[in-house]
């Protein structure tokens, strides 16, 4: 006798219901309750969830059903979806591989340099070079080298990507304000999303062993801040000289690309530097689903709870973290600085 | 004048709101500003203006602030579209033209000096300076030449590449008229260039124009709420009041008959003994004893030093040679009581 039978009798709705309330799937609670031995409690006044109103009338569906529905709704999109998303985001497979490849196959002695000097060109400081320089020793020294370039290499191609398309979609929001309103929801739901649930319907959508699976996921998380501060940006140059390049006759190319772009150049880079570090910080997170890496280590520390694997891989995160804070902020002070040379 | 005026304005209204061109029969009904705001919304920036702006010469539009004068100036380059009305400019009518003719027009027969400089910070003073010649493609030792050139006759040469930031206010200014002059148009618009300086580094800057003008002749339109700037400056006299051109003629006749109460309270502040002209206040030659001969274009306070303040002499006045009148000092005094609605009417010198 459950508690919501008399409810559905005042109604008159028990010959909608259908005859026997028992003949009905057990529900989970039920399951639970008869597995651990205990006879179910009657609740004074349960909540009226889909589960007890099913106890009353079979005509409701179990909440399990919604999960259900979900998954079987999912699954007949997937082909369809697949179809469409699949061959589009196929080159992101091919160029994660082949950045993971060229990091490993380039030698220690001739990589090393390489990024030594990127730290160099982008900063134009010493004292970051010679940190760089010194975290990289660090980092191979403890023989987590490889593995710190396999991250690396993730995050090089991520953040360019989400550039390559951030920095347009920012310019095309901030001129058009429907545009605007439309994305900052979109924007503002990728962000405070937990990280976990991006991965859930990836898992479905692609196989695990697609390094594609893992690059889509960084680059929805990663994306939003280059996005917002391209926007951003750009509305906030100085509306009297772009009064002045329209009454210069510039065109917009000359207008986007000789005063909007430079002048919301510092908003840009900090972006930049936002996106970059979110991408590391996602990039741990998707060696959940086979992204290569320190986030590898650090997993395996947790698994077989080795604390001094996971603790190692936890600096290395950490020291990663901070050499492509330095190296970004340094480059964004660079372009400050340009600006008003005092 | 006989010539074709370089610029006109024709009927031209302007209400800010998104359904402007509804409630333009409005204002044409007469309805004024604040009855527009306070019954549909809408603000009214301009109404029925028409204005010549003779070519060479210095048109200059004067109001308080919020009389339009900004929304006005931005309609001869179409940066700000009109409700109703008509803009010629050398006899093109701005509002039929295409995008591309129209970014031509601004590209080669006008410039603007804004107020508050607006130039591209990131560039230096000589890219600044060449900003025009480079959006029309000019090859880089060109733009570099005439950019050099007029940064130099404004007296800039040696700051070439500083930035913008780098300067004082007066010089970024003259950074700002170096790029309107090596556009090397024909029409000058300047909405309160000299506003945001400092009054003795304005003083040069009036001169400075004044001396440039003497030399190229161009067509300029400026803008100012300072009437001593004004009248310094202008060859013709705007006066705009909630959008509406409520006087405009040669200063000096302004400055003699008021029409309006609101000009006759900015009239009355200033030193009139240093802004009216011998021609405003002489009269034809009829005598023949003089005290001395004086040109037609000194300042009244010149003669009253001259004649020691006495009231008794008359003077011949002189224009490039010939006598063209006679002055008496008598009637020099009265001219300096300015004439207000309240006082009896002193009646106007012929000119
Ligand atoms: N974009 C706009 N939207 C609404 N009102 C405006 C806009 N631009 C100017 N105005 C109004 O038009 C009037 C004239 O402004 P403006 O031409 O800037 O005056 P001025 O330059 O003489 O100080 C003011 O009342 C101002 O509030
Ligand atoms: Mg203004």
């Amino acid at each position: 006798m459950a508690f919501y039978d008399s409810v559905f009798k005042a109604l008159g709705l028990s010959d909608w219901c259908g005859a026997e309330a028992s003949s009905a799937p057990m529900s989970m609670a039920d399951l639970l309750a008869q597995s651990s031995g205990e006879a179910t409690k009657e609740e004074f006044f349960p909540f009226p969830s889909l589960d007890n109103l099913n106890e009353s009338c079979s005509g409701i569906i179990q909440s399990r059903d919604v999960t259900k529905g979900i998954e079987e709704g999912f699954l007949a999109a997937k082909p369809t979806l697949k179809a469409i998303l699949d061959p589009i985001t196929q080159p992101l497979s091919w160029l994660l591989d082949g950045a993971l490849w060229t990091f490993a196959a380039t030698p220690w002695f001739i990589m090393v340099p390489i990024l030594v000097a990127i730290a160099w060109f982008a900063s134009r400081s010493v004292g970051v070079t010679i940190f760089v320089a010194f975290s990289i020793f660090l980092l191979g020294l403890v023989d987590h080298y490889d593995v710190a370039m396999q991250t690396l290499s993730i995050i090089f191609v991520c953040t360019g990507i989400s550039v390559m398309l951030g920095v347009p979609i920012g310019i095309a929001m901030s001129k058009s304000d429907r545009l605007q309103r439309s994305l900052v929801p979109v924007l503002d739901l990728l962000q405070t999303l937990p990280t976990f649930v991006y991965l859930i319907p990836l898992i479905f959508l692609f196989s695990v062993t697609e390094s594609k699976l893992y690059g889509i996921a960084i680059i929805l998380y990663a994306i939003v801040p280059v996005v917002r501060l391209t926007d951003l940006g750009i509305r906030l140059v100085d509306q009297d000289v772009i009064e002045a390049a329209d009454a210069f006759g510039m065109t917009s190319r000359q207008k986007l690309l000789g005063v909007q772009l430079p002048l919301a150049l510092p908003n840009i880079m900090a972006g930049i530097n936002q996106t970059i570090m979110m991408s590391l910080a996602m990039v741990v997170i998707a060696s959940l689903v086979s992204a290569p890496g320190l986030g590898v280590n650090v997993l395996r520390g947790i698994r077989n709870l080795e604390l001094g694997v996971g603790i190692v891989a936890g600096i290395g995160i950490v020291l990663l973290a901070v050499i492509l804070d330095r190296v970004s902020k340094a480059a964004l002070s660079r372009v400050d600085m340009t600006r008003v040379k005092h | 004048m006989a010539t074709e005026p370089k610029v006109r304005l024709r009927g031209l209204y302007k209400i800010f709101g998104a359904r402007h061109k509804e409630v333009l029969h409005h204002v044409k009904e007469g309805m004024g500003k604040e009855d527009l705001l306070e019954h549909h919304k809408h603000v009214l920036g301009l109404q029925d203006i028409n204005v010549d702006m003779q070519a060479g010469e210095i048109t200059v539009v004067m109001g308080l602030s919020g009389s339009g004068k900004s929304t006005l100036i931005r309609h001869l380059n179409r940066l700000i579209e009109p409700t109703a009305g008509e803009i010629l400019v050398d006899g093109i009518d701005v509002m039929a033209l295409s995008e591309p003719d129209l970014r031509e027009v601004r590209q080669t027969k006008m410039s603007m000096v804004f107020q508050k400089f607006a130039l591209l910070p990131h560039r230096t003073v000589v890219q600044n300076a060449a900003m025009s010649l480079k959006t029309r493609g000019f090859s880089e030792a060109e733009q570099q030449s005439e950019a050099m050139k007029w940064l130099a006759r404004v007296g800039l040469q040696g700051y070439e590449n500083r930035y913008p930031a780098q300067l004082s206010g007066g010089m970024q200014q003259r950074v700002g008229i170096a790029r309107a002059l090596t556009a090397n148009t024909d029409i000058m618009l300047m909405d309160e260039a000299f506003s945001a300086l400092d009054p003795l580094i304005r003083t040069d800057m009036q001169n400075l124009l004044l001396e440039l003008q003497d030399e190229l002749q161009k067509t300029i339109i400026f803008i100012t709420h300072d009437l001593d700037e004004a009248l310094k400056l202008a060859d013709h006299l705007v006066i705009l009041k909630d959008g509406a051109v409520i006087q405009q003629g040669e200063p000096q006749g302004i400055l003699m008959n008021p029409c309006d109460p609101y000009i006759e309270d900015f009239v009355s502040d200033i030193n009139r003994a240093r802004v009216l002209r011998v021609k405003s206040v002489m009269e034809p030659l009829s005598g023949s004893k003089f005290a001395g001969d004086v040109d037609v274009g000194d300042n009244l306070e010149s003669l009253i030093a001259r004649s020691e303040g006495d009231t008794s002499l008359h003077y011949r006045v002189m224009s490039g040679g010939t006598a063209v009148g006679e002055l008496h000092m008598r009637d020099l005094v009265k001219a300096l009581v300015p004439r207000l609605s309240s006082s009896e009417d002193v009646s106007p010198p012929k000119s």
